[in-house]
This record gives structure tokens, sequence and C-alpha cells, in this order.
């Protein structure tokens, strides 16, 4: 083929974006990852949750979380005394952008920061029929977007509703931990902007990660213990009327 | 669209998942395989008053089972990928084998059947027709064209086999669907070991009612008189099966009563208000009671024939109202509550949308045009449409 020095110079800035979209769908290396080192989990401890939504604004931002859908929201809880039963519970836009003042006096209030729980033995993950749900070898629950049939069935089967359907793919989706971070040694968004600490990454594989200690000194709790999902999103301080 | 939420919803549940489309599905699929069920009274356990509507059972599950997974892949997010689900099916998923069960009835059971019973009619059709409808019917004969007594009585034993595998084909493929509602453990509405037997029953009631209704419709339709012996026996076995179904749904009903877990305040507000009209009055009385109580009188008292179809009309009729509304309340009241108990929401359903009530309407109708072509097709009464059909030339 003959390509003069005119063809030449068309051609070259062709070839520079098109390598530019090629780079653009491969993943960012993580060389230093080791899958097997890491089984990951979150603490969430409520006694610090102030209730300001950072970390439903921060995740909707990195994970362009289409309006209306929360990969993670904030729930405001109201008790009175002994209606353990009876819980008032309100989450405007997830909490997303912060609670109004409480119209409720007396019993106790608190925040409860909800978000995938990440299961060992996950719901979802058995009831996707193509397997295109699945947890990874560092115990991170995912979504292949690209193999996703849209059934919906394993928004059904989440006991937690930590999934929806994106109206924009047509596919499930959910929290993914920010694996894109948590694979380059970052924290997920939310625990990154979370002002109190109150959200705490962890890898229990980890002899050295602080929440061993913590585990092994507090009292934690996960939700819906009786459904054997295996979660791994720990709760200190977690109400027992709290679903 | 603002959906009217009362209490609490997990933020991600304000949107119902499953639609009127997903209800159609477990109806369409009953009348599968309840049509079956009452297709094989004759062919294997040789009750033969309901000779009449045999054939015609046959064809109205093939029309229902053509139909059946459409309102699945027009809910899929992306219908295009579905046949993943051949390729590399979950083995651990409820619905991964829909597929597999689904292909299975289609082609090993309910297609050869139909095709062993109506291959001599095929192949004398294929001699004695012109035109196109010479050209499907040999095409339909697959090049068997030996209808020597002997070959026929191969087809017979042939046929009977394939029904006596047929029937546990058919429990499988309606308790299958019961039972991918019912193993998810995270919707206390749905999980239940009872939900694949109730499936199955209700299957059987709507299957039973649909093929009485059609063998009436089509014999006045035809101006010919109809067997109230076949009808009166096809009613019995309804009426039966009714009462199990029944006597299922309120044990189901009774043991959440009584039992009484964390889910019971909740649903049984859904019952008392967004679910009554649908649950208590649609399926339990008008479509569950009523029925059971008229067909039940047709068992004890001494009508006239007239009477007697005039019953039966009106309480298949109030059956299939009340089965539809049975999947209804599972599978669109498995979704109005929260998880968390706190909350309510509602569903709206689209017109003309996707999966809106026009589309329902037109999937509801497809089966009965779908019907039409193959009793065209293969009429279930060649020898009343033309005197006996001629014989063919035997093949040796």
């Amino acid at each position: 083929m003959n390509i003069t020095r005119r063809r030449m110079l068309v051609l070259l800035p062709a070839a520079a974006v098109a390598w530019k979209y090629v780079l653009a769908g491969t993943p960012e290396a993580s060389p230093n990852y080791q899958m097997t080192e890491h089984w990951w989990a979150m603490l969430i401890d409520i006694t610090k949750c102030i209730g300001c939504g950072s970390c439903v604004r921060a995740c909707q931002l990195e994970n362009h979380v289409p309006d209306g859908y929360f990969r993670t929201w904030v729930e405001r809880y109201h008790i009175e005394d002994w209606e353990m039963e009876y819980p008032k519970v309100d989450s405007p836009d997830g909490g997303k952008n912060g609670f109004p003042v409480a119209k409720e006096t007396g019993g106790k209030n608190f925040f409860v920061p909800k978000m995938c729980n990440q299961c060992a033995d996950s719901p979802c993950t058995q009831v996707c029929p193509v397997g295109a749900t699945f947890v990874t070898p560092d115990g991170v629950v995912l979504v292949d977007q690209k193999y996703c049939l849209g059934c919906r069935y394993c928004v059904q089967a989440c006991p937690y509703g930590c999934r929806f359907i994106n109206p924009k793919t047509e596919t499930a989706n959910k929290c993914t931990l920010c694996y894109h971070r948590i694979t380059k040694g970052l924290t997920t968004a939310c625990c990154e902007v979370c002002p109190t600490g109150a959200r705490q990454l962890a890898n229990l594989k980890d002899p050295k990660d602080p929440i061993h200690e913590f585990l092994q000194t507090h009292s934690v709790q996960v939700l819906k213990p009786y459904l054997a999902t295996r979660s791994k999103c720990f709760y200190y301080g977690l109400d027992g009327a709290v679903r | 669209m603002q959906v009217p939420v009362e209490g609490f919803m997990y933020p991600n549940e304000i949107e119902l998942q499953w639609s009127v489309l997903i209800v159609l599905y477990p109806f369409l699929t009953g009348l599968v395989a309840g049509a079956f069920i009452l297709a094989s009274l004759e062919r294997v356990f040789r009750v033969e008053a309901v000779k009449p509507t045999y054939r015609l059972a046959l064809l109205t599950a093939l029309a229902f089972l053509l139909v059946a997974p459409l309102p699945l892949q027009l809910h899929l997010g992306h219908p295009e990928r579905s046949y993943e689900m051949y390729l590399t099916p979950h083995r651990s998923s409820a619905m991964a084998m829909f597929g597999f069960v689904y292909l299975w009835y289609l082609l090993a059971v309910l297609v050869l059947e139909i095709w062993l019973d109506y291959r001599r009619d095929i192949v004398v059709l294929s001699q004695t027709t012109t035109g196109w409808r010479r050209l499907i019917y040999r095409v339909l004969t697959l090049g068997s064209t030996n209808i020597s007594p002997r070959a026929l009585h191969i087809d017979e034993r042939a046929g009977w086999l394939i029904t006596v595998i047929g029937i546990p084909s058919a429990f499988l493929l309606h308790g299958y669907v019961g039972f991918i509602f019912g193993s998810v453990k995270a919707n206390p509405w749905w999980s239940s070991p009872l939900m694949p037997v109730v499936f199955l029953f209700s299957a059987m009631v709507s299957g039973i009612a649909v093929v009485m209704l059609l063998y009436m419709l089509v014999s006045s339709l035809r101006k010919e008189p109809i067997d109230m012996g076949c009808v009166d026996t096809v009613a019995k076995y309804l009426f039966y099966t009714f009462v199990i179904d029944f006597s299922l749904e309120m044990l189901d009903l009774i043991h959440r009563i009584y039992e009484a877990d964390e889910s019971f305040r909740s649903l049984d507000f859904m019952v008392h208000t967004r679910l009554y009209f649908s649950q208590v009055v649609l399926q339990i009385f008008i479509g569950t009671l009523l029925p059971i109580t008229l067909l039940g009188l047709t068992q004890v008292l001494k009508l006239t024939p007239m009477v007697r179809k005039q019953i039966y009309v009106l309480s298949g009729c109030l059956t299939l109202i009340g089965i539809f509304a049975m999947r209804w309340n599972v599978v669109i009241g498995g979704q109005l509550f929260s998880k968390s108990f706190l909350g309510y929401t509602t569903y709206k359903m689209g017109f003309a949308t996707r999966e809106g009530l026009l589309t329902a309407i037109v999937l509801t109708v497809l089966p009965f045009v779908f019907l039409w072509v193959l009793v065209k097709l293969l009429p279930p009464w060649p020898e009343r449409d033309s005197g006996a059909l001629p014989d063919a030339t035997p093949a040796h």
C-alpha cells in the first residue's frame, strides 16, 4: 500500500484518537494487587453517623448513579422508648441532602447508612440465571454489565433492597465497594468523604487491619442475620428495631 | 412518574420490578399444564368421557405454550442476551432451567405427542388437499407417510409413552414456576414450600376450565351438540381439583395467620387495603368460592342440561378470573410491601408501553389466534367436519 506523506498526516491524528479509545476501555493496571490477599468487608459505626449524606453524594458522583436510585443511602430511625416494633423511618432522597429537623420529640433518633452487604452467600448471586452476578475471589459481589439479561430476579432476591435496574443500561446495578478504587489501594468513595469515620473499609485477610481489634472488643451485628447470607457489612451500635 | 408510597420503603423498592407481564407468564404456563393434564386423562387414565376434548386440549396447550415465553422476553432489559441461559446456565439459579424445561416440554412432549396423534390425518391431508395446504401437510409429515395399521399402532404406543412422560413434565413446568417464587427467601409473601404445589393445582384448575369453555364455545360455533357426558366429567374434575387447590391456599393462609411472624402485620395490612379487591373479593369470593359452590351444586342437584351448561360457562369464566387474580396477587402483591415491613408502594401500570396493559391484552389474545390457526391446520374433529377422512394409500 502506497501511503503518501499527506495521507500519513491525516491518518496519524485519527490513529491517535482511536488508540485513546482503546486505552479508555482497558482497565487501569493494578500490578501490586493480589486478590487472594484480600477479603473485603465494611464496618459501619452507627454511633458516629450524623446523617450528612456526604457518602450518598460521593457514591453518586463516583459511580454515576442515576437520580432516584441508590447504591448507598442513609435512613433515619425514630423509636419511642419501648415500641421497637413500630419505628418511624425516613430517608428523603436516600438522605443525599441530609435530613430535615425531626418532628418527633422524645424517644431516640439515629442514622443507619445502608449499602450492599457484600454477602458471602449472597441470594442475588444464587438466583442470577446466567451468572452475570458473581462473588470475586476477594469477596465483592459484582455484576457483569455486558452479560446481565435485566431479568430483575436478583433485585427481588436481595433482602436489603440494595439493587436496582439502571434505566440507562437496563441491567442490574449495585454497590461495587468501589472496586476500581480499592484494587488500587484507595478506599471507597463513601469512606473517603465520611466526616466522622462512620464507615471503614476492612480487609479481613489482613491481620494488621484495625477491624480485627474492633471486632474482638465490640459487639457488632449484621442486618437480618436469620437469612444466613453471611453479610460482610458489620454494624456497631445497631438497634434491634433496624430492618 | 411519582409513585404513591405509604410508610417507609427502601429507596430502590419504590418502583416495582415485575409487571403485569410476569403475572401473565405463570397464568399462561398454568393453562398449558392444566390443558395437558386434562388431555392425559383420556390418553393414560382412559377416561373415555373426556375424549371429545382430547385433541382440543393438546392444541390449546400448544397455543398457550408458544406465547408463554413472550411476556418474559418483552420484560427482559436485554432480550437479545436471553440465549445465554442456554449457553451458560447458572446452576444454582431457579430461573436458569426455564429454557430447558420449556424446550423439553415444547419439543419432547407436546409437539411430539400432537404430531404422533395427528400423523395419520396429516398424511391423509397431504394426499387429499391441493395447493399450499398440500405443501404444508407434506412438510408436516416429515417424510413419514407410512400409515399402515402396524405403523399407527406404534404411533399409539409411542404417544401413550410420551403422555406418561408428559404428566410429570407438566407438573415440572408449572411446579417449577411456583418454585421460582417460593424459593425467594427475601420475600415472605412468596417464600413458601407450598408455592409450587399451589401453583400446580391452580394450573390444573385454570387449564381444565379453559378447555371446558373452549370446547363449549367451539361446539356452539360449529353448531354441534355439546356432549354433556363429556362436560359433566370435565366439570367434575374441575370441581375436585378446585377443592384441593382452595384447601392448599387456605392451609397456607391459616399457617401464616397462626404463625404470625414478623412479616405478618405488614402482609395482613396489605390484604386488608391494597390487595383487598384483588385478593379477597376477586380471588377468594368471586374467583374461588362462587365457582366451587356452583360446581358443587351440579354434583348434588339434578339439574337440566341447559342449566348445567350455563353453570359450567359461568363457573369456568369465574375460575379463570380467580386464577388470574391469584397470579396477580402473588406477583404484584409480593412487591407492594417493603422488605423492611415498614411501608407500601403502588403499582402503576402503563397502557401502550412495553410492559403495559395493551401489551398484556395482546399477549392474552394471541394464544387464541394461534389456537384458531392450529385448529384450522389440524382440525380436532375431522370425522364430523367432512365425514371420515378418506383412507390414504398405506405405504408398504
